[in-house]
């Protein structure tokens, strides 16, 4: 697959996205998947049940910015913390580092075999490949992670990673993959990857998890899933290592309390996910199960650029998914159009600001700035803010295409001269009449982007200008 | 006091001034229907949104800062536009931060701008529209009018009034048309994708006509709509209140 193909190289990773898009817009298995996507529904009836939704958006907003603001204080607490605790932490400064440091525990630790829960900060520096590079076998436990790594793809979206995909192409894809009889009904097609997926559960040597928070009053390691895969995957393993990124610390459990009544509600409507999972240390003596070791990766690969400047707020992020869910432009092409890790509009916002604005330039631009995702984003990001402030970044540098800066430059110049502005919008409203001929309406303009699927009202012959000075004079 | 006549700037927008003047005799129709005094100051061109939107800041501010001027003296500013008055009311702050000194004439004109149906219902209190409509009608939310301007119920309320018109709501009136300013342009396809689910919508309510508060998603939808061959109209709301539909 291109899109998939394309996620897999660091360099410039998100170009191509117009490209993508139109495949993804005429790729008709993934159009049907995707107007079966309803996250947002799911997401209004969730909210519905509590009165102060918006006062938590407040509060929690406020719990990230206090997070954010001393996040070296909060992060020394936890290291401090977790290390009390039995817990190894490591930093990564780099995606290479985190390959690197797995790669070591992996080796050090005498394991083969690896079950991996969903992890994006993994998806980021291109883990598995890593891994399978260095003789290891990973298998993905989260059900849609497993679909799409059979499939040899990226997840599509950041909790719902296999939702490009429909039922048929799952039953094909088990039939395929696990050498059984073919199976439409969902529930089958679930029972039987839990059967497969089980014997993996059962014989993985080290479990990889994200980490949805770390905790710095308690050093603990909290993870919300709903398929339960993630707590066989941190306890059934001897070694347990979660990866997650430095912007991801809460001071406290409280403030955690606060978030995750967001969390699930924003991402699928659940007042709370089937498992929440807090983990502090590997197993202590006594302790019926859990892991021999524990490790924590902390990831920085680009958030600290964010710090201190006017995008830091996207460092807010929780990872719901709602902003994507809620997007028109993420709804009709999928998220392997983005190109990179981090799909919909917050995608739109990292990408650029973690792999460079010059790899990532169609992101911030192909947005309608509907705010939609602003106003259901839990912790207030102004998401169509920060797209607003990488397209000005963009004209800084240069990188938009000359026409477009000209055409810009010479309109702007045309609307501050009102005697000029008037002449030129007399001329555009006569030329757009005559063209738009006896159905009044334009067929093609130049570059097609607007005509290739609309047709444009034509100008009726005169300004309002012009037709309000004939009025006055009359 | 009440005997004071509301001393109103029109900001006509540049879309209504070169597309569809219509719009801008609407408006100004039902401004003095409801007995304000309405002034048209003949400099005006554009708020600067293509501008801002589009990164070139430095020509989103000369045209804010116009703007700023122009409409000095008006006790309120009205625009037929969710998308313009919004850039005025949400944005100018943030755009002009660079000008400290422009900053209470800006915070000023920005707490007396109004989308037209929010000042119609809620600062003029205009209580018999002029138009009539026979028909059913289905509106549509824009994005900027709906979520900076807090544009929901005024444009209902007001069409309520009309004689003969009856509303239809579709099912998500508050989605996307897809419009998005040069983001119709720049990725004309996708923009057309996201149009089509909101021509889809409009279809099943059956509605003989979409009405809107805002000319960008006009052209947009109207765009789409003809070229599905849907012959739905489509109507600016101050076109149906002002009853020049026809013009």
């Amino acid at each position: 697959m291109g899109a998939s193909s394309g996620a897999r190289t660091m360099n410039a990773p998100a170009e191509g996205f117009k490209a993508r898009a139109h495949d993804k817009l005429n790729d008709a298995k993934v159009q049907r998947a995707m107007r079966n996507f309803n996250l947002a529904g799911a997401r209004a009836r969730g909210i519905a049940d509590l009165d102060n939704f918006e006062d938590i958006r407040t509060a929690a907003a406020a719990i990230r910015d206090r997070s954010l603001a001393s996040l070296d204080l909060w992060l020394a607490r936890f290291e401090q913390e977790a290390t009390r605790r039995g817990t190894k932490v490591h930093w990564a400064e780099t995606h290479a580092d985190i390959n690197r440091i797995v790669i070591e525990i992996a080796r050090q630790t005498g394991v083969k075999k690896i079950i991996k829960s969903k992890s994006m900060v993994s998806e980021e520096s291109h883990l598995n490949d890593a891994l399978e590079a260095e003789g290891f076998k990973v298998v993905e436990t989260d059900l849609g992670e497993y679909i799409v790594q059979l499939a040899g793809e990226k997840p599509s979206h950041i909790i719902a990673p296999a939702i490009h995909k429909t039922r048929d192409d799952v039953a094909d894809l088990f039939a395929e993959h696990h050498k059984t009889p073919r199976k439409s009904d969902i529930g089958e097609l679930t029972m039987e990857a839990r059967k497969f997926l089980r014997e993996h559960f059962l014989s993985g040597e080290m479990g990889i998890s994200g980490g949805n928070f770390i905790i710095a009053e308690t050093g603990s390691l909290l993870l919300v899933t709903n398929e339960g895969n993630g707590r066989m995957t941190t306890t059934l393993p001897r070694v347990h290592v979660a990866i997650t990124g430095i912007e991801k610390v809460l001071p406290t459990l409280e403030d955690a309390s606060c978030i995750l009544r967001l969390l699930t509600r924003s991402a699928t409507g659940q007042s709370i996910s089937n498992y929440v999972t807090v983990n502090t240390g590997p197993k202590q003596p006594g302790d019926l199960d859990g892991p021999e070791e524990m490790h924590v990766i902390i990831v920085d690969a680009g958030r600290t650029k964010l710090l201190g400047t006017d995008m830091q707020e996207a460092l807010r992020c929780i990872r719901c998914g709602a902003c994507m869910n809620h997007c028109p432009v993420y709804q009709n092409i999928g998220g392997h159009a983005y190109g990179w890790v981090y799909p919909g509009p917050i995608g739109s916002v990292l990408t650029p600001n973690y792999i460079g604005i010059e790899n990532a330039v169609d992101l911030p631009n192909a947005a309608t700035l509907c705010n939609q995702c602003g106003v259901v984003c839990p912790v207030k990001i102004p998401l169509p803010d920060l797209m607003r402030k990488l397209r000005e970044k963009q004209v800084d540098r240069g990188l938009r295409p000359w026409q477009e800066r000209l055409g810009l430059k010479l309109w702007a110049w045309t609307a501050q001269r009102p005697g000029i502005y008037a002449f030129a919008t007399k001329l555009a409203a006569r030329l757009g009449r005559s063209i738009g001929g006896a159905d009044r309406t334009i067929h093609r303009l130049p570059g097609n982007g607007w005509t290739e699927g609309r047709d444009m009202p034509a100008p009726k012959g005169k300004t309002f200008r012009e037709l309000y000075a004939e009025r006055k004079r009359s | 006091m009440s005997d004071q006549k509301l001393r109103v700037g029109l900001f006509v927008t540049c879309l209504v001034d070169l597309m569809r003047p219509s719009i801008g005799f609407s408006a100004l129709k039902l401004l003095e229907s409801a007995g304000c005094d309405v002034t048209v100051p003949t400099s005006q061109t554009c708020c600067g949104q293509p501008a801002y939107n589009s990164g070139d800041r430095a020509a989103a501010q000369s045209l804010a800062r116009k703007v700023v001027a122009e409409f000095r003296d008006c006790e309120y500013v009205v625009v037929p536009s969710g998308s313009c008055s919004g850039m005025i009311r949400a944005h100018y702050a943030e755009l002009l931060a660079e000008f400290p000194a422009d900053r209470p004439e800006v915070e000023r004109l920005s707490a007396r701008t109004y989308e037209l149906t929010d000042f119609l219902v809620n600062v003029a209190k205009l209580d018999r529209v002029p138009g009539r409509f026979a028909g059913n009608c289905t509106y549509h939310d824009s994005c900027s009018g709906l979520r900076e301007m807090g544009v929901k119920k005024q444009p209902r309320a007001l069409l309520g009034q009309v004689p003969g018109l009856t509303l239809n709501e579709m099912a998500t009136p508050e989605y996307c048309c897809g419009f998005g300013g040069t983001f119709a342009v720049k990725y004309g396809e996708i923009s057309a994708r996201i149009a089509d689910r909101k021509c889809e919508d409009i279809a099943s309510t059956g509605a003989d006509a979409v009405v809107l508060g805002d000319l960008g998603c006009m052209l947009n939808i109207e765009g789409r709509l003809k070229r599905r061959g849907d012959r739905t109209k489509v109507y600016h709301v101050a076109e149906v209140l002002a009853g020049m539909t026809d013009e």
